[in-house]
């Protein structure tokens, strides 16, 4: 096998608040390593201070999302082999949400919108008889690999260039919504929410956010289009508006 | 000392860990409302290593194989255990474990089902019948997500994310609360607390190879330990017969069990399935000794045996040590996995797909086309904390303990899909009993001396004078207890505990730059003495345990001796902080369950090495 040692000119984002400076560093990697092997390297070599948030460094936490020259994604799965070798590598936090230090931000804002979405509603004798079929729940195990990496709030521009954090609740929670909206047994009716508090008519369907999707999830296709379809069904189709005039 | 700033922060029940257990703890003891829950997470809340988990959490539902019941569960599991489980324990996990999935699907876990639209249930390794309700591969994310789901509508519920605890505070063998910081400010804090659950994990990260994540370095063992907790079966690591064994930097990465579920088979450098010559006699009247069975059992026929894939782990990762040892390894040391030659391409992405995915990724392998190289991978710790069979309440007055932190349910070897099993039952029997401990309690005060002592461990690193590489420390310590334990004799583990006497003063000395705020190297620093502790801990009972058995196998005693079956080595601390090792016997079985293990006389093998 192909292994072969060189060095890698990496510059990574140092530093919390005011004091923020791209660093240098030039690590002995092989060409089999993550980009996260690499920053470990600096962090027993040089600066062990240096922080990063990492956890299962297997793809299915969701911990170590950053920016590698300019584009979001997982440390963990970026392999040093489809990077160049000459160019100097540049690694920089997600851009989107509060800086703390070097490559950590502070993505509390997405657990507070998880806390606005209402729990799963089961029927009443959901418990005695509890039947769903395959097909009924193929979508919703799709929506439901989401491993939390933020990427997908990360890259879109309603968050990142608008900051829209009180009226967007961000690709992450469309696609929650959607595993709920779409689960054959939720008894909750979610459309009014889905419109008014998590803005589903911010999206303009970029589709940025399937893009970086570490588990390939069609967010746009699958979850926020289809949201967006109900929502208008629901509140701009000309024949139910009348009907809702005259009957209340 | 006094100087130090400090957060004070109340609750009556603490949970100390953020995995599967600690939030099913959290939850059971947050439905009485009267009580503040707090709880600590080393990390995010939903990254815990719980999310690693992929096969399936065992139920005995019986929903695809309806001969399935608690009884069949249960003897499969003490059987699994070598008989060294904790039978008490044990019945516990197979009578509860079914209404705690069902929970989950209540709470918005969306199960894969049968035609009828039942949860489905897949095979594994060591039960008799499919038992595992499973989301694909990722059931372990399922589980977390939903209970993460959960516990943000639980309002009291305080989530303490991104904190590391470095001491429990214990005064006259009764708990406190605990002391620690917050990583993103780098603030100490002072945990005072009715009632601690410890819900900390595993300790895979004592060695290079292994499926665990970041956090399991073996905090939990050590920090009670310190405090003056029993520890038992920690001779008991189970190695997980397929962790990938390429590249090098991923290697130790889990690879389902669910993948030999659904079929695939291991093959040597020979192209030889070899695991029809490693079916031990205990086990022989259960699997497949022929292909042209294993392939009928396969296709769904119930008279075949299973295929010896199946075994218990601890059998088919000896197997696969045995024909690398003989020179038939794959280039990298390993075997063969191969499910492209027994399933189609639509079906593996369908019921494997993060597999197909981190091989995609990780090693630009498509497994739907070619066979794979997989080696063991250490993976769970048996033993633990012990805890009363009643009340999951340790020897110390208030703290409980569950999950793999704690010890006795899988004995010597434990079943695949029974962790997940047991953090949500033991997870939930803890948080009840503690919450109704703490109704009883009143918060008392911390001596000033324990908070003293507490400063002084957790700003260690920072002086000047410990200069200790952390990261390099646990490279060295890893690399030592990869080979010494896993040569495992008289002669290599006495040398890694002289290594590790060593490593523990160099431990000591670890240290870090720059300030408090989000320093993964203070945080390093300080996890080294755990690791440390926790090795030393598994060491020493590995020394006491003169033969082989499931997750512990000497090299100098390859038998398994019925005479010491039930003998257990409890470790406690000594008055200097040395390991105190006494044997204590397990109790016997119930005349009730004696019964029921009687009703599977036709195995090779019995309770007290019968026949």
């Amino acid at each position: 096998m192909a292994e072969y040692n060189y060095n890698l000119k990496m510059s990574v984002q140092r530093g919390s608040g005011e004091d923020i400076s791209m660093v240098n560093y030039e690590v002995e990697v092989d060409s089999k390593m993550v980009v996260l092997d690499a920053l470990h390297k600096i962090q027993t070599d040089e600066a062990p201070d240096l922080s990063i948030r990492w956890n299962c460094k297997a793809g299915k936490c969701g911990s170590c999302s950053a920016e590698i020259n300019g584009k979001p994604k997982l440390l963990c799965m970026s392999k040093l082999s489809d990077f160049s070798e000459t160019e100097v590598m540049v690694v920089k936090p997600m851009h989107t949400f509060p800086l703390i230090k070097d490559l950590v931000t502070d993505v509390s804002w997405n657990y507070l919108v998880n806390k606005k979405i209402k729990p799963f509603s089961p029927p009443d004798n959901f418990k005695d008889d509890p039947k769903m079929m395959q097909q009924e729940v193929d979508r919703v195990q799709e929506f439901r690999k989401c491993i939390e990496c933020f990427l997908c709030q990360d890259v879109c521009h309603v968050l990142r260039s608008h900051q829209r954090f009180d009226v967007f609740a961000g690709p992450r929670f469309m696609v929650r919504l959607a595993s709920l909206e779409m689960h054959p047994l939720d008894t909750e009716d979610r459309i009014p929410e889905i419109k008014n508090v998590f803005g589903s008519g911010l999206c303009n369907i970029t589709k940025c956010c399937t893009e970086v999707c570490p588990e390939s999830i069609p967010i746009t296709d699958e979850a926020i289009i289809p949201l967006k379809e109900r929502v208008v069904d629901r509140y701009y189709d000309p024949l139910k508006w009348i009907v809702r005039k005259i009957f209340g | 000392m006094s100087e130090e700033k400090l957060i004070h922060k109340e609750y009556d029940v603490l949970v100390i860990g953020a995995g599967g257990t600690g939030l099913r703890a959290a939850i059971a003891a947050a439905q009485d409302k009267e009580l503040k829950i707090g709880i600590i997470s080393k990390t995010l809340l939903g990254k815990a290593h719980t999310v690693m988990a992929e096969g399936g959490v065992a139920g005995s539902f019986g929903n695809v194989n309806p001969n399935d019941n608690w009884k069949v569960h249960f003897r499969d599991t003490f059987k699994g255990s070598y008989w060294h489980g904790n039978w008490r324990l044990a019945k516990i996990l197979v009578d509860e474990a079914p209404e705690r999935i069902l929970e989950l699907e209540r709470w918005g876990a969306v199960w894969d089902r049968t035609p009828e639209g039942k949860i489905l249930q897949r095979n594994f390794g060591g039960h008799a019948y499919p038992r595992l309700a499973h989301i694909g591969d990722r059931t372990g994310l399922e589980l977390i997500r939903t209970l993460e789901e959960h516990i943000i509508h639980e309002d009291n519920i305080d989530l303490n994310m991104e904190t590391t605890i470095t001491k429990l505070l214990v005064k006259d063998n009764k708990i406190l609360g605990a002391f620690g910081f917050d990583r993103v400010t780098g603030q100490l804090i002072v945990f005072k607390a009715k009632t601690v659950i410890m819900a900390t994990g595993g300790l895979g990260k004592l060695f290079t190879i292994t499926s665990n994540s970041w956090e399991g370095t073996g905090d939990g063992y050590s920090l009670a330990f310190e405090a003056g907790a029993e520890l038992i079966d920690m001779e008991f690591i189970q190695f997980h017969p397929t962790g990938m064994a390429y590249p090098p930097n991923v290697a130790g990465t889990l690879v389902t069990e669910g993948v030999r579920g659904e079929g695939a088979y291991l093959k040597n450098s020979e192209g030889e399935r070899f695991m029809f010559n490693y079916i031990p006699e205990k086990f022989s009247k259960d699997y497949a000794d022929t292909e042209e069975e294993a392939n009928r059992w396969l296709e769904g026929d119930e008279n075949a045996r299973k295929p010896p894939e199946l075994l218990t782990r601890d059998v088919v990762a000896a197997a696969i040590r045995s024909e690398v040892a003989a020179g038939r390894g794959s280039p990298h040391g390993a075997a063969w996995l191969d499910i492209a030659c027994v399933r189609d391409a639509d079906y593996i992405k369908k019921k494997l797909p993060s597999m197909y995915h981190q091989m995609k990724t990780l090693s630009k392998l498509d497994i739907t086309k070619e066979a794979f190289e997989v080696a063991p991978t250490a993976h769970h710790a048996m033993g633990g904390m012990r805890y009363k069979w009643d009340t999951n309440e340790t020897n110390i007055s208030g703290l409980y303990a569950a999950g793999e932190a704690a010890g006795g349910v899988h004995g010597g070897n434990r079943l695949g899909g029974n962790a997940l099993a047991d953090i949500i039952v033991f997870g939930k029997r803890a948080g009840d009993a503690a919450a109704i401990a703490a109704k009883t309690k009143s918060f008392e005060d911390i001596p000033q001396n324990l908070i003293d002592e507490a400063i002084e461990v957790t700003l260690a690193p920072f002086k000047e004078e410990n200069t200790e590489n952390p990261y390099l420390l646990h490279e060295e310590l890893r690399d030592m207890m990869t080979v010494e334990y896993g040569f495992s004799t008289e002669e290599s583990l006495t040398k890694a505990k002289k290594i590790l006497e060593e490593m523990k003063v160099r431990a000591s000395k670890c240290g870090t730059s720059g300030d408090r705020a989000y320093n993964p190297g203070w945080d390093q620093a300080l996890s080294m003495k755990h690791v440390v502790q926790v090795a030393l801990l598994t060491i020493e009972s590995s020394l006491m345990r003169k033969e082989s058995r499931g997750g512990h196998a000497r090299g100098d005693y390859l038998e398994t001796d019925t005479s010491i079956q039930d003998i257990l080595y409890v470790q406690k601390r000594g008055p200097n902080g040395e390991i105190v090792v006494h044997e204590e016997i397990l109790e016997p079985v119930s005349e009730e369950l004696l019964k029921v293990l009687a009703e599977f006389k036709d195995d090779g093998y019995q309770y007290h090495g019968k026949k």
